[in-house]
């Protein structure tokens, strides 16, 4: 078994405890860390895949490189919603029947017709 | 000429949300209509030339694939491209008026949805996996992008919840990628489908087909993953949500029907097409079912999209192990139905979002009048719902019917349930619209009239997919086009 | 008792999805590949511009995937600012008093520019390029707002809407400068393939710094909100 595999193996890995988190945790924030732990083993699979003969191949590197930025620009978006939606209503998850409120925050705008 | 056209789609897009990126909202607005006006020439140009020449493949910077990415423009790529033009056009110009000027983030929306529109493009032409995926993330997050604006709370919880089972499905699809490129060592579509009966691993290229669909899956809202759909599709401005609900949900399952229709002979199995079919078929009658009992309008529809989408899901088994007539038949309904439901949606949101800005309120029961008041816009809106029924002569009967044909011809009988009690459940949320706007209710005679171009859009939406059953031969006998021999970009 | 129950029966799928995962892997590694694409590349690496691989393929035989992917960049930051609903950047909670920070800033910005500059001219032949460059401008921007340096550029306005589609913009004159000459979209000419490259390179470094520190600042501290559709205000 070469590096690169083993390399592959630990992507699979971090895939795993990535969606197990990215499905468990409530807190939005660490939603989005889950989500990047789930994006970086797959980077890690698909170089760790193609180079398992040991030669490096510049091509999915280069996807790599791509599917970082890609998910630096979602990560970021995720973070500036996440972080407006805290300011105006208080939630930090999406389940809004456990709120949780931080005393001297924004209450949430009452409104008459509450959806749901 | 050919050259030039595809220079000209690919560029069109992009320069334009460039463009009015630098603007403010009215003279992107100007700038934009005439973006639409020259993208829908450019679309329905190249539309005819594949029609009277044949497919063919682009190099992208003159490098053949597996080096370099090409793009395959096929009879069935282009008629997605038209259908853009035409959706994508009409909810562009209605939101021009739609949109209130004085809101100074409503200019951000011309750049999302040029970067939209460049997006779709680059999905339907898109034969190389990778590409595909970096084209569905910039789908992805330029409606997320438009769900968002306002920023209002339900929106940004609608647009949070969005983006997340967006990235989810990307990365899934992307996982899959992975395995097919360590296996083949290229992420060329066409490559690879010519490598696969030879194809040895087979047990990982099936998990990585069934990874692929299932990302794609919770993309396209299918049951059960479809929880993300109706808050953001229900919440967004009405040209945004007609433009979800007609074009971006499709994308991704456009990818999902050429990854079966390329790999799916080799890689797919019976279990998984019924599975995914029958997924489809629980989708039509659980989301009709939940439109009928929604209280707020723009939940009906967005509700009665999750419905429309598992038609969809039923290529996916009557392409599967059946003589060649008979998927051709699934391919062809599967084509209309996608056609009929784009603009009948587009319609339908359209409308909705007329009748609540005549009412001023967003529920169903108030709409209560509204059928003396405008009765245009609820005409359209009940056109669009008789496309969505499946009555003659719409769009949306040819697509049923060439899958009930489908469905018979493969000994397959049991999609008839879904096809015909989708049909009467989506007859009970339309008529029950309608009952509640023809209620005389004398309470409210406040109504706000739109003005006259805002009705007339929808109407026309309505119309085309009115009479896509009557043109329904010449758009098929293009979508279904080989390539030309020897014919090459 | 019904959470556990919900997260064990979560934590067996996901672990049933590793194994299967994990064997994927295992039974595709046991495979050769099927196309040499590496040997393909070196084949024609003479002719990109460039001689480090990756750059030769992010910037020229894969070109449409770097533009897609910076219209990517480009739609997060103009979504980051459409929601963010303010026109002052002088927000206290985003700047430190910290006269540490602010001392060391002054060490740390010209190091972090020239390192910046650096990677962005070693992509050529060696491991670097745009990317790595514009998150080192990037990061050096976010250091330099939190030690207190109102930066009046990235205030919304033209001047930052300009910075965000500078490099994008130039790709796509580039790309569409090469169909006009009756090449496919992107086909660089092979002579002025490096200075193409060059060029694009450094305004995309420019973009992307420019989109990253737009969508860092991109406070929501406005608390006002727009009424949904048959609601009023």
């Amino acid at each position: 078994m070469s590096a690169s595999l083993l390399y592959a193996l630990a992507g699979v890995a971090l895939c795993g405890i990535g969606l197990f988190g990215f499905i468990t945790l409530a807190h939005l924030l660490r939603k989005l860390l889950a989500f990047n732990l789930i994006g970086s083993g797959v980077f890690l699979v698909l170089v760790g895949l193609a180079q398992r003969h040991g030669e490096p191949d510049p091509v999915p590197q280069a996807l790599v490189l791509t599917g970082i930025v890609v998910a630096i620009a979602a990560t970021a978006l995720a973070v500036v919603l996440i972080r407006r939606y805290f300011h105006l209503s208080g939630h930090t998850t999406l389940r809004a029947e456990t709120p949780e409120r931080v005393p001297g925050r924004l209450k949430p705008q009452t409104r008459g017709d509450n959806p749901e | 000429m050919i050259l030039g056209l595809m220079a000209g789609l690919l560029f069109t897009p992009l320069a334009w949300a460039v463009l009015t990126l630098l603007s403010g909202f009215e003279r992107s607005r100007l700038i934009s209509w005439l973006g639409i006006l020259i993208q829908s020439l450019v679309s329905f140009a190249l539309w005819a030339a594949v029609a009277s020449e044949g497919g063919f493949h682009y190099q992208l910077g003159g490098w053949p694939a597996p080096l370099g990415i090409e793009l395959r423009v096929d009879g069935l790529a282009v008629t997605f491209v038209m259908l853009t033009a035409v959706v994508g056009g009409a909810c562009g110009w209605h939101a021009g008026i739609y949109l209130d000027p004085k809101k100074n983030w409503h200019r951000y929306f011309w750049p999302l949805f040029w970067f939209l529109w460049a997006g779709l493009n680059g999905v339907w032409l898109g034969a190389d996996l990778f590409n595909l995926y970096v084209a569905l993330e910039l789908i992805s997050l330029s409606a997320v992008g438009l769900v968002a604006l306002g920023g209002q709370a339900d929106a940004l919880r609608a647009a949070i919840r969005y983006l997340m089972a967006a990235l989810l499905g990307s990365l899934a699809y992307l996982l899959g990628v992975a395995l097919i490129y360590g296996q083949f060592g290229s992420l060329s579509m066409g490559g690879i489908s010519e490598l696969l009966p030879a194809g040895s691993g087979q047990a990982g290229l099936i998990f990585a087909l069934v990874l692929m669909i299932a990302g794609l899956a919770l993309k396209t809202a299918l049951f059960p993953l479809h929880g993300w759909l109706p808050p953001a599709h229900g919440i967004a401005k009405s040209p945004v949500s007609a433009l979800l609900s007609a074009l971006v949900v499709k994308a991704s399952f456009y990818i999902a029907a050429r990854l079966w229709l390329e790999f799916g002979e080799h890689l797919g199995s019976y279990g998984l097409a019924q599975l995914v079919g029958a997924l489809g078929g629980v989708g039509v009658l659980w989301g009709s079912w939940l439109a009928f009992r929604q209280t707020r309008l723009k939940q009906v529809v967005a509700y009665s999209s999750v419905a429309q989408i598992g038609y969809l899901f039923l290529l996916f088994p009557l392409s599967w192990g059946v003589s060649e007539a008979v998927s051709l038949q699934a391919q062809q309904g599967m084509t209309l139905q996608v056609i009929s439901h784009a603009l009948a949606k587009a319609a339908m949101f359209l409308a909705a979002g007329n009748l609540i800005m005549s009412v001023g309120s967003n529920r169903v029961d108030a709409l209560a009048g509204v059928s003396r008041f405008l009765p245009f816009s609820l005409f359209s809106f009940g056109l669009a719902g008789v496309s969505l029924m499946g009555l003659p002569p719409t769009g949306g009967f040819a697509a049923k019917w060439l899958l009930l044909q489908a469905s018979l011809g493969s000994g397959q009988w049991w999609w008839l349930i879904v096809l015909l009690g989708g049909g009467l459940l989506s007859a009970a949320y339309v008529f029950r619209v309608y009952r509640a706007s023809f209620i005389e209710n004398s309470d409210t005679d406040l109504f706000f009239h739109p003005s006259r171009s805002l009705e007339v859009i929808p109407m026309i939406l309505a119309l085309l997919s009115l009479g896509l059953g009557l043109v329904a031969e010449p758009v098929l006998s293009v979508m279904a086009l080989p390539f030309s021999k020897g014919g090459g970009g | 008792m019904r959470r556990s129950v919900g997260i064990r029966a979560v934590a067996g799928v996901c672990l049933a999805f590793v194994i299967a995962l994990g064997l994927a892997v295992l039974g595709i590694a046991e495979t050769p590949a099927h196309v040499d694409l590496p040997e393909l590349l070196l084949e024609s690496m003479g002719q990109s511009g460039v001689e480090h691989p990756v750059t030769a393929v992010l910037l020229n035989f894969r070109s449409y995937d770097t533009l897609l992917e910076i219209g990517v960049l480009v739609i997060a930051g103009i979504a980051g600012i459409s929601v963010s609903r303010t026109t002052s950047l002088e927000d206290p909670e985003l700047r430190t008093s910290d006269s540490l920070l602010y001392a060391l800033q002054r060490w740390f910005v010209p190091l972090m520019l020239v390192l910046a500059g650096y990677l962005l001219w070693a992509g050529a032949d060696r491991p670097g390029g745009a990317f790595q460059a514009g998150a080192v401008l990037a990061a050096t921007g976010v250091m330099m707002r939190l030690g207190g340096i109102p930066m009046d550029f990235l205030r919304p306005g033209i001047l930052l809407r300009l910075g965000l589609a500078l490099g994008f913009a130039v790709f796509l004159l580039i790309a569409l400068a090469s169909a006009i000459g009756g090449e496919a979209f992107l086909a660089y000419p092979p002579a002025v393939a490096k200075q193409l490259i060059i060029l694009i390179e450094t305004v995309l470094t420019l973009s992307i710094a420019m989109v990253l520190l737009a969508l860092f600042v991109s406070a929501p501290v406005n608390r006002a909100a727009e009424p949904g559709e048959g609601e009023s205000p």
